[in-house]
């Protein structure tokens, strides 16, 4: 097997009747939904807490919604040049691939670095003004377990699809691993929308 | 792919529409709305908002239904959850 895949680059012993074009997306499917679970889990363990809590401040007032509605703006426009390039590389146009994938690479780390200026303002200034700390209020505690997990899930995207990029340019991928790839970056996009809700607005 | 033209432009619209309603969402935290009515409409956003993801750009709405009844089933499995916890919830 491993001499005709190496011959014939993509191809596949046998399909999948789920998703013939390839084992990888019902593979990518399968963990997504997964990791939707593992987010479900801390978005309601977060709401449980939040509900039983006597005191619980205006997320709103603390942490500000201004500069985290620009990063989802970020992720949703970042999300959209990742359908672009995926379009570019099923029409064959590898320069408009590469000009798209870049963009949303770039998407994601400014996102990154947002997240990291908002958190070391939240340490050093907002948190200690409203007399809130990481350890003793469950405030605090969610809203970094939350945001770190789903920053975790961003920065290994950012490097999956660096990865992505490289491998298409060596012509070693082509459109679906571009199509998982996407996949796994438009999961991360849907569930800021969440966190951006939950953790955020309400 | 043929159709890819047409699917860039269904793109395109999609990221208008999302764009939209973040901005909405942004908009009525500020209107000072009471408070079961922000949380209702806030929800109602989200959900919308992560659909529109799900079924244009990752293709949910091309895919078999088995697929899709995959991608569903963490979100019924939250909705067990928050029903199994309710009595911790709502201590009688």
């Amino acid at each position: 097997m491993s001499e005709v895949a190496a011959m014939h680059a993509g191809a596949e012993p046998a399909e999948t009747p789920l998703t013939p074009e390839s084992w990888g997306k019902l593979g990518m499917w399968l963990f997504l939904a997964g990791d939707a679970m593992s987010f479900g889990c801390l978005i309601v363990g977060y709401g449980i807490l939040r509900y039983a809590s006597t005191t619980w401040p205006v997320p709103a007032q603390v942490l500000g919604i201004n500069l985290t509605a620009l990063m989802t703006f970020l992720l949703i426009v970042s999300s959209v040049t990742m359908v672009l390039a995926l379009a570019a590389i099923q029409d064959g146009d590898k320069a408009r691939f590469k000009k798209f994938m870049g963009f949303t690479i770039l998407g994601g780390l400014i996102f990154l670095g947002l997240q990291a200026y908002e958190w070391t303002h939240l340490i050093g200034h907002t948190l200690p003004e409203h007399n809130l700390s990481f350890s003793k209020d469950l405030f605090a505690t969610t809203f970094f377990v939350l945001t770190g997990f789903h920053g975790m899930h961003v920065t290994g995207g950012v490097i999956y699809n660096t990865c992505v990029l490289a491998a298409v340019s060596r012509g070693r991928y082509v459109a679906k691993h571009v199509e998982i790839a996407g996949l796994y970056w438009h999961f991360v996009d849907l569930v800021w929308i969440l966190i951006f809700t939950f953790v955020y607005l309400l | 792919m043929a159709s890819t033209a047409h699917s860039t432009s269904q793109y395109v619209k999609v990221f208008y529409i999302l764009l939209v309603l973040t901005v909405v969402e942004v908009g009525i935290v500020y209107m000072g709305l009471p408070k079961i009515l922000l949380a209702g409409l806030l929800i109602i956003l989200a959900v919308w908002k992560a659909a529109l993801v799900a079924l244009h750009f990752m293709h949910l709405k091309f895919e078999k239904t088995t697929l899709m009844m995959i991608a569903l089933s963490p979100f019924i499995l939250c909705v067990f959850l928050i029903l199994m916890l309710l009595p911790d919830i709502f201590p009688g």
